[in-house]
């Protein structure tokens, strides 16, 4: 039993170098991913201090606006840009019919708020699109599919799937733009200033309707590169939602304030399930990944309650 | 007091509503067959409860439109949304039995365990066709519960018995290794009992790569351990989001696909379009019909989709699923067509039902009639075995659309049947004290 826990997994991986090297890079795309998903629920928090629990479903409705639209008769980039334009408008009613008339009101409020509004997309996407699993456009938007394989060895073999390259390329760019953003221009300095102190930065004049629209446009605009890049994995459907709460503990452990919070737990998430249900999963019937996940961020919680990049709150009584 | 007015008028409106709905049921059962139909249309699973909930809708409906419904009766059709979720499936049934219900269609094994104890209290069948509980098929034990035309353990071992087919023999299994990738729920976990004892009989290694529901669309460790592995076959048992991908994953692995076998409910159209080429030589297994090309098919376009009466699209006509739906509906009418003959009643009940499901018997002569001719294998129900074991065909996909790859193949009825019986006995004693039965069987 403890060969089969401290040394048969490395010998694995020794033997067969390939295989470990594709459990690396499947774990990194899938920590890109969660990252991506966790990126959506930081932008909110930050300016709110809002829980999105409709992050999920925002991923499902972005992704399913644009095969729909496409499947209409839109042309694929049109499509893409008619749903920015979509994300655009649910944003600026988040802010008017949800947010707005619930400031001052207690978290709990605005995470209940957030629930109603999930609701309300899983019935009005079911409505307008209905709840067939659709395709991807993923041609017709130019991404890259098909693989790349590489030989190592006499039987080695990595395969890499143009579409996971792509989805790191792409989450690599949006947290560069999103980093700009938020820290070298007026706006986003203003973001940041809401979310240090509400009642302070609406005393030096900075609309916070305006920040919080700006704020769900740009988890808008995460949502559908994730929607994107998941449905190109999978299809678009409504179970992706579920997908979306993997960001769960990449939360706890990157923090919910902080995107590279959310960049490195989702990293660490990605690599630690995909090792750990590929070496040790076997062990315990596998299928551990569901659960494992909590785990790491639950042993990274005891050494760092405020998770690894968060802000830690001390409460002086 | 203007509470007391709000409350006042919610008391009346919802005593209005159930006023209406007693004086339905009385319509209901003055003048119609009531078949309550169990579907999902929303949530993870839609994709592939949608089709076969339009597939039984519209055969249903187009009895109506048609022939005025089975028997001069018209059958009044009620959807109740699920969501593939077992405690929503329970509350469908108990909002809807009292209304004259026949028999019920779970389409969630989930769902069907939940109700299995309670179909012989209402009297009330249960129709779990090609899923639920395989031991129901047993009808000594199970007079309530039907399975028509074959338990998932007919259905496993059909496949074992077409790989050894591909191997030259059974005895060449020994040594193989059978991947066994499943919704980590009571439907992917029924079949195992079966594979196991195959497994244990025939000298290969059965495998097991469990999917949990929240991680349908997150596949690549299952397929990663699958790359590792290398199993020489994979046999799959995924419903709704989790078949397509595990189809793309497979590909992905470059996992050879004429070795890829899924169970008939992992046989939808997008299923396996969502592999692509790639997808091409992946096989499942099926009992209903192949195509759209079906009198009673054109039937349902010509009175159901095209007077607008159907939300099924004209294209998705004669797909897997949807031809299974239709399939469903076939044996609900003709259970109801023969309760009648043999009760002598028009508005029949669910004990009634029960009779005319019991004494089902689909002959060639009868699909024929229905215009129906070779969609699925003659079926017959007897009091002792609810679910027939009738033999299936596998089919194939070839990048656009299904191609029947083999004859009809029986399952391994030798194995299966003591197998289901000693279940069947299991159930009994740890549900104790099941009721024995003592309906007695039809003529």
């Amino acid at each position: 039993m403890l060969y089969d826990i401290f040394i048969d997994p490395f010998v694995q991986m020794y033997d067969m170098p390939d295989f470990f090297l594709q459990v690396l890079w499947e774990g990194f795309v899938a920590g890109i991913l969660y990252a991506l998903i966790a990126l959506g629920f930081v932008l909110i928090f930050k300016a709110s201090g809002v829980f999105n629990f409709a992050q999920g479903i925002m991923v499902v409705f972005a992704g399913l606006t644009l095969v729909g639209l496409n499947e209409n008769g839109v042309p694929a980039y049109l499509a893409l840009i008619l749903t920015i334009g979509v994300m655009g408008v649910l944003a600026y009613g988040v802010e008017r019919v949800v947010m707005r008339p619930l400031v001052n009101q207690p978290e709990i409020i605005l995470l209940m708020a957030t629930i109603g509004l999930t609701y309300f997309l899983i019935g009005f996407g079911e409505f307008v699109f209905g709840g067939e699993p659709k395709q991807m456009i993923t041609e017709q938007l130019g991404l890259p599919t098909g693989s790349t394989a590489f030989e190592i060895g006499d039987r080695g073999l990595i395969i890499l799937q143009h579409i996971d390259i792509a989805a790191a390329v792409i989450a690599i760019l949006m947290v560069a733009a999103l980093g700009i953003f938020f820290n070298k221009t007026r706006i986003g300095r203003a973001l940041r200033a809401v979310a240090d102190d509400h009642q302070a930065a609406l005393s030096v004049g900075i609309s916070l309707n305006q920040i919080w629209a700006i704020v769900w446009f740009a988890a808008g605009l995460v949502a559908l590169a994730t929607g994107i890049m998941w449905g190109a994995r999978s299809d678009v459907s409504f179970a992706l939602e579920i997908v979306a709460f993997k960001a769960l503990p990449v939360l706890i452990l990157g923090g919910f304030t902080s995107i590279p919070g959310a960049i490195v737990g989702g990293l660490i998430i990605g690599f630690g399930e995909k090792i750990g249900e590929l070496y040790w999963g076997g062990l315990v019937g596998g299928g551990i990944e569901s659960w494992l996940a909590y785990i790491i961020a639950l042993i990274f919680l005891l050494f760092r309650p405020q998770g690894l990049f968060g802000e830690r709150i001390i409460e002086r009584i | 007091m203007r509470n007391f007015k709000q409350l006042a008028l919610g008391t009346a409106v919802a005593a209005g509503v159930g006023l209406t709905g007693i004086l339905s049921t009385a319509a209901q059962a003055q003048d119609t067959n009531y078949v309550p139909l169990l579907t999902y249309r929303t949530g993870p699973y839609a994709g592939s409860g949608i089709p076969i909930a339009n597939g039984m809708h519209d055969y249903l409906a187009m009895l109506n439109e048609r022939d005025g419904g089975v028997g001069g009766v018209k059958i009044a059709i009620e959807e109740c949304e699920t969501g593939y979720n077992a405690q929503k499936g329970v509350e469908c049934y108990e909002a809807t039995k009292g209304k004259g219900a026949l028999v019920y269609n779970p389409y969630s094994t989930g769902i069907t365990l939940q109700l299995i104890p309670k179909a012989g209290v209402d009297k009330i069948p249960v129709l779990s066709m090609g899923y639920g509980l395989s031991a129901a098929a047993v009808g000594e034990t199970f007079p309530w519960i039907f399975n028509v035309p074959d338990t998932y353990w007919d259905g496993a071992s059909v496949i074992i018995k077409y790989i050894g087919e591909q191997e030259g023999g059974l005895e060449n299994l020994k040594g193989k290794k059978i991947g066994y990738i499943f919704l980590d729920a009571g439907y992917g976990r029924e079949p195992i009992p079966l594979l196991e004892k195959l497994a244990e009989k025939y000298g290969f290694e059965l495998m097991q790569y469990p999917v949990p529901g929240a991680e349908m669309q997150n596949q690549s460790s299952q397929w990663l351990n699958v790359r590792r592995d290398r199993p020489d076959y994979m046999v799959m048992w995924g419903w709704g989001a989790m078949s397509p991908t595990a189809i793309k994953e497979a590909v992905k692995i470059r996992y050879p696909m004429d070795k890829f076998i899924g169970v008939w409910w992992s046989a939808g159209d997008d299923d396996a379009a969502a592999g692509g080429e790639g997808a091409k030589g992946y096989k499942a297994l099926n009992f209903s019909g192949v195509g759209g090309d079906f009198p009673a098919l054109n039937d349902i376009r010509k009175h159901v989709i095209e007077t607008g009466n159907s939300s099924t699209d004209a294209a998705s006509v004669g797909s897997t699923l949807y031809n299974r739906g239709v399939l469903n509906s076939v044996i609900i009418a003709e259970a109801i067509r023969t309760a009648q003959e043999k009760t002598g009643k028009k508005v029949i009940t669910g004990e009634d039902m029960r009779i005319g499901l019991e004494a089902l018997n689909l002959d060639e002569a009868r699909l024929e009639e229905l215009g129906l001719k070779g969609f699925a294998h003659p079926m017959k129900v007897t009091c002792e075995d609810h679910g027939g074991s009738n033999p299936v065909f596998v089919q194939e996909w070839d990048g656009k659309q299904w191609r029947q790859a083999s004859d009809w193949i029986e399952p391994m009825t030798d194995e299966v049947r003591p197998l289901l019986e000693a279940a069947a006995k299991d159930y009994a004693e740890k549900n104790a004290p099941w009721p024995k039965r003592t309906e007695p069987c039809p003529d």
